[in-house]
């Protein structure tokens, strides 16, 4: 809805900040241009990291009718690249650059019946929808997948307001979420509506093609920011401009090289659009492909990625003790 | 110096459009398996059905860059392709295939809008589609009922929709705009009547004792062939919000009870008005005019369905004339009459849905 995706940017005031679960804060925002926020929306905001200003999105947990109070909620990561934990050092009375919500995850009114499922921290994409469909009287179910219960935002209010409607999985409690089951089950002119980690995600969209659903009633969004591994230093190669990177952890590899001075082209930076697209020319390592763009048969020939999500690795595991041997990932390419 | 405030309110010139409500976008025979694109509410769309038959309506533009999808083609099942690049949509206007890559960008969606089929008309909602709710939509019945028959045709009128809805709730304007088939001194010197609640306004005018004008001795003579005597005649006018007008019409033999409630010895229509706007300066004028009698008649249906296209033209110049005079003159204001009192009240009751909704009560 790209009428909905102008980037209005204004000034805004922390109101109030909280702990909601291990590692989650939630912060309440007073913007100064408050604009309603639709289910499915999120705000980008500036934050900063060792001094430089970086972009970062964060879904609308809930807001006032007006807009004039806006919730998100950060997870700490452990892996963070240090946005969210300039995000938890935010304070009452701080002030932050934000845009009015921009909308990439509309909620479709009028759809037969709904699951809405949410993974860990991708619950916040998923409150806002879930309160609206109850409002309104539809058929849906709120599927909360988490490791621990203490990871889990938002869970007794949650289940105040869901009740039956809420079916929780929690690992460690021995009632871990069964994609199969789940996509099995559903009601083939339901709509889904999913936020998670990318394991998760991949598992539900495989399930859905597998069960010959229909596509475009399989509604995800992503931030581009979880992988199949973990991020860990690599280097990168382009001998057409004699360049040579270093790719920490808390950097993309669209980021590096732009620090490195590489002109390149780009749009989305979360990995749907496809047009920071570099031709990969030889790989020390693996490929931990982030991107919605590419199909499967496209990620396993791995002779291109989307550089602005999708990272090198050493092992197929993620593991350090199955690192490749003699150092780190190296990724030779060419851009365009 | 003192200033004395002489006007105590602005009555607005060019009103603003409530986007919470349903609007008529096109009667429901216009759309088909060809793709139409119709402005409401300075919002183009593309509306078309699907091979189920079902009405859909969809922002104008693709994603990508936003050339016109009303241009493009229709798929099977309830699908359509942007005349650009290829890329298709289903009905809920969600992207279901991006011709040059493997993968569908999950953000690529066109709004879809809610649509209702009622009333011979298709309804859409541009506001926020949680609130959508079809029982809201105006009652316009006889457009469909049984103990009524009628047709009746869209005017674009390049004026704003509220001068419209003016035009509908002072009838007085009859006797100087339609002095040949409608129009008739008593309408200026009877009295009438204004009650209003939340969502609508009425406005009730009786003549007692009358001549009836051309366009109703005609009506008349289809019933009671031959009729040339004195008639009671009304104008009953109902609105509701935000801009539909049914007004219940008729004349009966003059002192045969019709004031009281016995229409039998007269001829009833309804003239059923619903005005959409398309930018601030135009509207989709969508009107019929039903009868509760005579009801096998095709030709008296096509008699009046000409008649008062021919009556509706002269308001349709009067209204362009009028809408060309405001903007000549801008720091002109409008003066209020007594006979305006039905017409600012529906002002009042939309200027409350536009304050509910956070917009200005002034169009751009």
């Amino acid at each position: 809805m790209a009428a909905t995706n102008i980037e209005v940017w204004q000034q805004a005031t922390v109101i109030e900040t909280a702990a909601v679960a291990t590692n989650i804060q939630r912060i309440v925002l007073a913007p100064a241009s408050p604009k309603r926020a639709e289910p499915g929306s999120h705000l980008d905001l500036f934050v900063t990291i060792d001094g430089e200003r970086r972009k970062r999105s964060y879904s609308v947990v809930d807001s006032t009718e007006d807009g004039s109070r806006v919730a998100i909620s950060v997870l700490r990561a452990p892996l963070s690249r240090g946005g969210s934990i300039f995000m938890h050092g935010l304070q009452p009375g701080d002030t932050l650059e934000v845009t009015q919500p921009l909308q990439n995850f509309p909620l479709r009114v009028g759809a037969p019946s709904y699951v809405l499922l949410a993974g860990g921290i991708g619950v916040t994409a998923i409150v806002n929808m879930a309160r609206v469909l109850k409002n309104l009287g539809a058929n849906y179910t709120f599927v909360y997948a988490a490791r621990s219960r203490e990871r889990m935002a938002y869970l007794p209010e949650l289940l105040a307001l869901h009740g039956d409607n809420l079916q929780v999985h929690i690992d460690d409690e021995g009632t871990a979420l069964s994609v199969a089951d789940l996509v099995g089950s559903i009601d083939p002119s339901a709509e889904l509506y999913m936020c998670g980690p990318i394991r998760l995600m991949d598992a539900v969209r495989r399930a859905w093609t597998e069960r010959e659903l229909n596509h475009p009633n399989l509604r995800f969004e992503t931030f581009g920011n979880s992988g199949w591994y973990d991020p860990e230093e690599f280097l990168v190669r382009i001998p057409r401009l004699g360049v040579e990177a270093r790719v920490p952890a808390g950097r993309s590899l669209l980021e590096a090289l732009e620090d490195a001075g590489v002109e390149m082209m780009f749009d989305c930076r979360k990995g749907e659009c496809g047009l920071c697209e570099v031709t990969v020319l030889a790989l020390h390592g693996a490929i931990d492909n982030r991107d919605v763009f590419y199909s499967e048969r496209q990620q396993q020939a791995a002779a291109k990625m989307c550089c602005c999500v999708s990272r090198a690795v050493t092992s197929r595991t993620g593991l350090e003790a199955d690192a490749a041997a003699g150092g780190p990932a190296i990724v030779t390419i060419d851009v365009s | 110096m003192t200033i004395i405030q002489t006007k105590s309110s602005t009555t607005n010139k060019v009103l603003n459009y409530p986007l919470n409500t349903w609007y008529v976008a096109a009667w429901d025979h216009e759309v088909t398996r060809t793709l139409i694109s119709r402005t409401v509410a300075d919002k183009p769309l593309a509306i078309y059905r699907t091979e189920d038959g079902r009405p859909v309506a969809l922002a104008d533009a693709c994603w990508h860059r936003l050339a016109p999808l009303s241009q493009g083609k229709l798929l099977a099942k309830d699908e359509i392709q942007c005349p650009y690049h290829g890329i298709v949509y289903n009905s809920a206007g969600r992207c279901v295939s991006m011709p040059a890559q493997e993968t569908i960008n999950p953000s690529a969606t066109v709004p879809s809008y809610p649509v209702v089929e009622r009333h011979r008309f298709l309804w859409v909602w541009l506001g926020d589609a949680t609130l959508a709710n079809p029982d809201t939509i105006p009652d316009m019945h006889q457009m469909d009922h049984p103990d009524w028959a009628g047709d009746g045709l869209t005017i674009p009128v390049t004026c704003n929709y509220q001068l419209v809805l003016d035009n509908l709730m002072d009838l007085t304007h009859e006797e100087f705009v339609h002095g040949s088939s409608i129009g008739q001194a008593e309408l200026s010197e009877s009295d009438f009547e204004v009650t209003h609640d939340d969502t609508t306004v009425t406005v009730s005018r009786w003549m007692h004792n009358i001549d009836a004008p051309p366009f109703w001795l005609k009506n008349m003579r289809d019933k009671f062939s031959g009729y040339s005597g004195k008639v009671d005649r009304w104008q009953i006018i109902h609105f509701e919000a935000p801009s539909t007008i049914n007004i219940d019409v008729g004349v009966a033999k003059a002192g045969t009870g019709a004031p009281e409630g016995d229409r039998s010895q007269g001829v009833n229509g309804y003239v059923m008005n619903t005005i959409t706007p398309e930018t601030a300066r135009s509207a989709h004028y969508f009107w019929a005019f039903m009868r509760n009698y005579r009801l096998e008649s095709q030709l008296i249906t096509s008699q009046l369905r000409a008649g008062v296209s021919g009556v509706f033209k002269e308001d349709e110049d009067m209204l362009m004339a009028q809408q060309a005079a405001i903007d000549a003159n801008p720091d002109y204001e409008f003066y209020n009459l007594n006979i305006d009192a039905g017409g600012l009240w529906v002002r009042r009751l939309i200027e409350r849905m536009l304050e509910a909704e956070g917009r200005m009560a002034t169009a751009k």
